[in-house]
C-alpha cells in the first residue's frame, strides 16, 4: 500500500487533528469558537483553515500540483499575517501536519519503503513553507505599501486640492507636441 | 520556545519540541504588549492644551513609564463615580450583564483575530472588574471570585489597548438580550483614560482642529472654497455643466453639512460633486458654510461633554445664517451624533422649521425634533416623485454592492433609503450575505478614530469579515463596485480592498447619483464623474 493510500484513509482524522492543532495556536476562547462557528461569514478564518488544509491534503493525496496548493496557503497566510502572529508562528502551521503524520501514521512508517516516500512528501511539505514564507513576506510588504500610500495619497490631495501644485492632463498640448515629435523621429 | 541560554543544554529531540500552544493564563494575568501596528500614536501635549484638556505631555504606549499623573488612581476612581451617578445607562451596564456569551463572537476584531479581549463581553469586564473591585460590596469581600480586581498601572495600559480596538460599531449590541450598548463603555473607557491624558492623536488633533477652525484638517475658509473650485472645474469638465454654489449664504432656505473628508480626499470628492450636481439640477436654495464645515464629531470618540461642544456649531450656525432647515452628508458616526446627541445636547432647535422638501413636499416628520434630514431620505424622496431624469446605464460597466456603515445602520435604522436610490441609479446591484450586511453589517474596523496608518495591521485583521463578505459577491457575481455612506469608510474600505479584494473599488452613493443624473444643458456623457470612459453609452431607452 502506497502512503497515500494510507493519508486518504485517515484523512478525516488527520484533518480532524490538523484543524485543531491550528486552531490551538489561537488565544484561549479562540478554538473553540474556530472549530464550533460553521457559517463562513460569521467565522471566515475557520472556514478558510478548514478550506486551506484540506486542499494541501487533497494535492498531497491526489498528487496535485503545488501551485493549486500555494492558491489556498497564499489566502491562509494572508490572514495569519494580520494577526497577532511571529513571522515564524504565521507559517508554522504546515509543520504541524509533518508531526501529525509522523504520530499518526507511526506504525505504517515502519514497513518496506514507506518510510522513503516519507521523505519525499515531506519535502514537499516543505516547499509549501517556503512558499508561505514568500507569501507571509509578500502580505507584511503590503501592510506597509498601504500605510505609505494613505500618507502619501492625503498629502498630495490636501496640496492639489488647494491649488498648491501643477499637474499635467492627459491632453495637455504639450504631450501632443511631443507624439507628433517622436513619431518624426520614427 | 527555548530559554536562549540554555539552548545548548537542550539535546536535539527537545529542539524539535514545538509548543504551539499559546500559554493559558487568565485574562486578568495577561498583561498587553504595545507591538507597533497595534497602537495609534498618543495625543500630542499642543492638541490636548487648546482643548483645555488634563494632563497633556509627551509619551508613548510602548515605554515602560506612561508619566501618568502622580494621582491618577484618585483621577479615575473618582471619574467613575462620577460617570456611574451621572449615566444611568453606564451603572446599568456595569450591573446587568449575565455573561450569556451572546456578544462573545459578534466583535469583527475577535472574529478577525482570536484575541479573547476583544470579545465584547470581556471588553466590558476590563471596566467591570475595576467597577466591582471598588463600587461593589460583593466584589470588595470575595475579589477575584466575584470578577473583581483592583486598579493598577497595566489596568490603565489594557484600557488603552482595547478600548482602542474598539470601533463603537455595535454590532454586538444586536445581540445583547439585555441590551448593553457596548460601544458605551468603550466610550465610558475612554473618557476615563482621557482625564489622565491617555488620547490619541488621530482623534485628538481633529477634535482640536475642529473646535478652532470647524474642521478635521484646520482647512480655513478660503483654502475650503479653492477646494471647491476645483471640483466644480472637474464637474464642468466632465459634464458641461457650470455650478455656483453658494457659502455663509444668509436667508438660504437650506444649511447642508458634510463630513470634510467628502471635498478633499479621494474618493469621497466624487460624492461631494454628486450633492452638488444634485442640488444645482433641482434649483435648490441652499448653502454651505465655512464654519459648520464638519460633519464628523471626533467630540464622539473623546467624551460627551467634547461631543456636545463640536457639535454646537451646526446649530450655532443654522441660526446665525437663519435657514429653515438642515441636510447632512453621507457620513456615519456624524449621524449617531445628530440622531442620539445633538437634539438633547444643543437642541431643541425651535428656531428652525418642521423640514418639508421645497421639491416634493414631503414633510419629513421623523426629522421634527433635529429639524435635520439625511441626505439618502432627501434623494430617496425626489426619485419617489419622478422629480429627477436618471440614467441608470451609465453606471452599467459598475457591478455593485452596498456596505450598510454602522452608524446609519444601527444607530439611526436607514437600512431602505440607500437600497432605493442604488436600485434607481445603477442595473448591476448585488446584496452581500445576510448576516453581514443591514443591523448585522461588518465594522470597516476604521472607525472611532482607529483610521490611522499606523494602526493598518489591526484595521486589516478587524475588516476581515467585512471583506470576506465582498469578496465573496466579487467571487460569485463580478462586483468591482463597494458603496457605502460613510466617509470614513470610504477612506479604510478602500485600503481594505487594497488589501483583500484589490480588484474592487469603493464608492459612495451620490457618485452613483451624479453618473446617472441627466442634467439641463449637459453635453454628451463620455465619462464618469471621476473622469473615467464610460463603457456603455447611453441609450435613450434606458432613460427613466
Amino acid at each position: 500500500m502506497k502512503l497515500i493510500n494510507i493519508l486518504s484513509e485517515k484523512k478525516e482524522i488527520v484533518l480532524k487533528k490538523w484543524f485543531d492543532k491550528i486552531a490551538a495556536s489561537y488565544p484561549v476562547n479562540a478554538p473553540s469558537f474556530l472549530k464550533n462557528q460553521k457559517n463562513q461569514f460569521a467565522n471566515p478564518v475557520g472556514y478558510t483553515i478548514e478550506e486551506t488544509i484540506e486542499a494541501v491534503l487533497d494535492v498531497l493525496i491526489n498528487e496535485g500540483t503545488d501551485k493549486k496548493a500555494q492558491e489556498f496557503l497564499d489566502r491562509f497566510v494572508q490572514v495569519r499575517a494580520v494577526q497577532d502572529f511571529t513571522p515564524s508562528r504565521a507559517v508554522d502551521f504546515l509543520f504541524m501536519l509533518k508531526q501529525l503524520m509522523k504520530d499518526e501514521l507511526k506504525d505504517e512508517l515502519q514497513e518496506k519503503g514507506m518510510y522513503e516516500e516519507f521523505l519525499l512528501m515531506e519535502s514537499r511539505i516543505d516547499r509549501m513553507v517556503l512558499a508561505s514564507f514568500e507569501s507571509y513576506l509578500k502580505y507584511r510588504e503590503k501592510i506597509y505599501e498601504l500605510r505609505v500610500n494613505e500618507f502619501k495619497n492625503m498629502a498630495f490631495r490636501l496640496l492639489e486640492r488647494a491649488n498648491l501644485t501643477f499637474e499635467f492632463k492627459d491632453d495637455d498640448p504639450a504631450f501632443e507636441k511631443d507624439v507628433s515629435d517622436s513619431d518624426n523621429v520614427k | 520556545m527555548p530559554n536562549e541560554s540554555k539552548s545548548d543544554e537542550l539535546k536535539q529531540d527537545e529542539l524539535v519540541k514545538i509548543d504551539y500552544k499559546p500559554p493559558k493564563k487568565d485574562w486578568m494575568d495577561t498583561p498587553v504588549h504595545f507591538r507597533h501596528g497595534t497602537y495609534i500614536y498618543p495625543a500630542k501635549a499642543k492638541n490636548l492644551t487648546y482643548l483645555g484638556l488634563p494632563n497633556p505631555r509627551e509619551w508613548s504606549p510602548a515605554d515602560e513609564d506612561w508619566k501618568l499623573p502622580d494621582n491618577w488612581k484618585d483621577i479615575i476612581l473618582n471619574g467613575m463615580k462620577e460617570r456611574l451617578d451621572k449615566y444611568r445607562s453606564f451603572k446599568v451596564f456595569m450591573d446587568i450583564c449575565v455573561r450569556c456569551g451572546a456578544c462573545a463572537d459578534k466583535c469583527h476584531f475577535f472574529i478577525g483575530g482570536g484575541d479573547p479581549k476583544n470579545m465584547p463581553v470581556l471588553r466590558a469586564e476590563l471596566i467591570r472588574s475595576v467597577y466591582k473591585g471598588n463600587f461593589t460590596a460583593a466584589g470588595k469581600i470575595l475579589g477575584r471570585l466575584n470578577g473583581a480586581r483592583g486598579l493598577t498601572k497595566d489596568v490603565i495600559k489594557e484600557w488603552f489597548y482595547y478600548f482602542y480596538q474598539c470601533t463603537e460599531c455595535r454590532r454586538c449590541s444586536v445581540f445583547c438580550p439585555y441590551g448593553i450598548d457596548t460601544a458605551e463603555i468603550t466610550m465610558m473607557g475612554r473618557e476615563l483614560l482621557t482625564l489622565l491624558g491617555c488620547n490619541v492623536n488621530w482623534v485628538i488633533e481633529p477634535v482640536a482642529n475642529c473646535y478652532r477652525t470647524g474642521n478635521h484638517l484646520g482647512i480655513q475658509p478660503h483654502a475650503l472654497k479653492d477646494m471647491f473650485e476645483m471640483l466644480l472645474d472637474d464637474i464642468q469638465d466632465r459634464t458641461g455643466v457650470k455650478i455656483e454654489p453658494t457659502f455663509n449664504r444668509k436667508g438660504a432656505e437650506i444649511l447642508f453639512v458634510t463630513p470634510s473628508a467628502d471635498y478633499f480626499a479621494d474618493p469621497g470628492i466624487y460624492t461631494c460633486m454628486g450633492y452638488l450636481m444634485l442640488f444645482h439640477e433641482l434649483g435648490l436654495d441652499y448653502t454651505w458654510s465655512t464654519y459648520a464645515s464638519e460633519g464628523g464629531n471626533f467630540g464622539l470618540f473623546t467624551s460627551h461633554e467634547m461631543i456636545k461642544r463640536l457639535n454646537a456649531k451646526i446649530y450655532a450656525e443654522a441660526k446665525r445664517l437663519g435657514v429653515k432647515w438642515i441636510i447632512g452628508g453621507e457620513c456615519g458616526h456624524m449621524w449617531r451624533v445628530m440622531h442620539q446627541y445633538m437634539d438633547t445636547m444643543n437642541g431643541p432647535a425651535d428656531f428652525l422649521e418642521e423640514p418639508v422638501s421645497p421639491i416634493t413636499g414631503t414633510r419629513f416628520e421623523n426629522a421634527k425634533s433635529t429639524k435635520m434630514v439625511h441626505i439618502t431620505e432627501f434623494t430617496a424622496d425626489l426619485i419617489k416623485n419622478n422629480k429627477l431624469k436618471l440614467d441608470p446605464g451609465r453606471n452599467d460597466k459598475l457591478r455593485i454592492t452596498f456596505h450598510d456603515s454602522c452608524n446609519p445602520a444601527r444607530a439611526m435604522g436607514i437600512l431602505e433609503e440607500p437600497r432605493y436610490i442604488i436600485k434607481n441609479v445603477c442595473n448591476n446591484f448585488f446584496e452581500m450575505p445576510e448576516n453581514t450586511i443591514r443591523e448585522q453589517t461588518f465594522c470597516c474596523a476604521g472607525g472611532a478614530g482607529l483610521g490611522t496608518d499606523e494602526m493598518m495591521e489591526i484595521r486589516m485583521r478587524g475588516g476581515m469579515p467585512r471583506a470576506n463578505a465582498v469578496k465573496h459577491v466579487h467571487d460569485k457575481h463580478g462586483v468591482n463596485r463597494l458603496t457605502c455612506m460613510c466617509a470614513i469608510d470610504r477612506a479604510t474600505l478602500s485600503t481594505l480592498m487594497e488589501y483583500w479584494v484589490p480588484d474592487v473599488k469603493v464608492t459612495g452613493i451620490h457618485e452613483l447619483v451624479a453618473n446617472a443624473l441627466v442634467m439641463k444643458g449637459e453635453k454628451e456623457r463620455v465619462v464618469d464623474i471621476r473622469g473615467e470612459a464610460l463603457k456603455e453609452k447611453k441609450g435613450e431607452d434606458n432613460v427613466r
